[in-house]
């Protein structure tokens, strides 16, 4: 434990070095032109930089430097409590960064499904590897949910950010009492595949050591699956929430694949649903790199320490604690929204 | 067409190679371009101390407010500290539309018709996602 704190130790020294090393140089440079100026040059409509809206928004008494360094301290400790508590980083991230960072709930998505997508694309080759992670199972699924997230990014990204905050507050509320409540089941029953997964070839077969033998599976009712599909592309796209939480049921509970098979695809699956929200968002401007790559260094350094804390940790305790951090954000999340906790 | 044994198939490990590769060399070229960003070294399109003024604008404010490019545009503008992230973040966001096109000639060569059909189908979601055709509205 003592040398698990040391490398968290010295990790977070180490950005929080490069970070206020860079402000060093950064302070001795030049200041540079202001983008209205750049517009000019040949950026594009010059018409809207001279009618922009600048001085009706309050500027931020903190220097830069203190926001991308809280966030990777605050996402380095939720990647750790993401992996002990059986959950993705995305709906812890946007919640709890939404909620109490002063970044717009539009950077905030954006940043989200990045975050998630870099965890997703991180686990996939181990996953698949192993053949954990099923292809036959992700690629029929994915291009539904994949389709679904296009749309959900732009109905969320049209949506009003008090609507969109209420949204989430219920989503995430949501999700606390699937967590709190949903059985899984190891090695769902599944009498025989329907006609979709049979003509598909949905099935398979892995290699599971706590047994000491090899595991065949299939699926069934996967055109209701499917169905089911569609509603958690539009949410993940919508919120930007890796959507493994809504993934895992359905894939495990409804079509009954055994849940190491569920969580591993669902783990895949989200490289696949969050890259064409993410694209959504990259593509309206809804993504900035001060937000993006401290959230995506810290969470992902934060699962690693999170991995190895795994195997010693009480895994009940923490899922009530990530259970009470969820509800915490999540109230926050609607209350901002109805405007009763700004 | 079903993989019955307990080993990956071939298209799936194919995807696994190119994933692996393409996440590390992403992710590195995100984080060495995120610290050239902050060092300075490259001026950024809006200046860094500026960037908390603009932040807690809704995004279609934020484009207007500095006309800041959409879809592709940023391309035009890697020389900026800011935007030069943008290259590691495609990469990462392409990098699944890579691997779809590295399993496609498995699944020709091997007469999967579903999964080539699927695949071709995903290829086209999120290209069409990529293209920076849609836009959206109601701001």
């Amino acid at each position: 434990m003592v040398r698990l704190l040391k490398i968290t130790f010295v990790l977070l020294a180490v950005f929080a070095m490069l970070t206020a090393a860079g402000t060093v140089f950064a302070s001795n440079e030049p200041t540079p032109a202001a983008p209205a100026a750049e517009a000019a040059d040949g950026h594009g409509d010059t018409r809207a930089a001279a009618t922009a809206p600048v001085s009706v928004v309050p500027e931020s008494t903190a220097p830069w430097w203190i926001w991308p360094l809280s966030l990777f301290i605050t996402t380095f400790i939720l990647g750790i409590l993401a992996v002990l508590g059986g959950v993705g980083g995305g709906v812890l991230f946007v919640p709890i960064v939404g909620g109490f960072f002063p970044f717009n709930i539009d950077f905030v998505r954006g940043a989200g499904l990045l975050v998630a997508l870099a965890g997703a694309l991180a686990a996939g080759p181990g996953l698949l590897k192993r053949n954990l992670a099923s292809l036959r199972l992700a690629i029929p699924v994915a291009v539904i949910a994949s389709a679904a997230a296009i749309g959900g990014a732009m109905i969320g990204l049209a949506l009003k950010p008090n609507v969109v905050n209420t949204l989430l507050g219920a989503t995430i509320l949501f999700i606390v009492v699937i967590m709190a409540t949903a059985k899984k089941s190891d090695f769902p029953n599944v009498p025989k595949p329907d006609n979709l997964a049979q003509s598909l070839g949905i099935m398979g077969i892995y290699r599971e050591e706590s047994l000491g033998k090899d595991v065949e599976w299939t699926v069934h009712k996967t055109p209701i699956g499917m169905a089911l599909f569609v509603v958690i592309g539009i949410m993940a796209g919508m919120f930007g929430l890796g959507a493994g939480w809504a993934n895992v049921p359905v894939l495990n509970l409804l079509m009954g694949a055994p849940l190491k098979i569920s969580v591993a695809t669902s783990k895949f699956l989200l490289s696949i649903t969050d890259t064409s929200a993410a694209w959504v968002y990259l593509n309206q401007g809804a993504v900035l790199p001060m937000i993006v790559v401290p959230s995506l260094v810290g969470i992902m350094l934060g699962s690693i320490i999170g991995v190895k804390i795994l195997a010693r940790s009480k895994p009940k305790a923490i899922k009530w604690m990530v259970i009470g951090l969820l509800l915490f954000a999540g109230l926050r999340s609607l209350l901002k929204g109805l405007g009763i906790w700004k | 067409m079903a993989n019955i044994n307990t080993k990956a198939s071939e298209e799936q490990m194919a995807y696994a190679g190119v994933l692996n590769v393409g996440m590390w060399l992403g992710l590195a070229v995100l984080v060495i371009t995120f610290f050239i960003y902050i060092s300075g070294v490259l001026p950024s399109f809006v200046p860094i101390d500026d960037l908390p003024k603009f932040w807690t604008m809704r995004v279609h404010d934020y484009n207007v407010a500095l006309n800041a490019p959409t879809g592709w545009h940023w391309a035009a503008l890697v020389g900026k500290g800011d935007y030069l992230n943008f290259i590691g973040i495609a990469m990462l966001s392409g990098l699944t539309i890579l691997c779809y096109m590295v399993i496609l000639p498995i699944l020709f060569r091997k007469k999967d018709t579903a999964y080539v059909v699927l695949a071709i189908v995903e290829i086209l979601v999120l290209s069409l996602a990529a293209s920076g055709f849609l836009k959206v509205g109601g701001h």
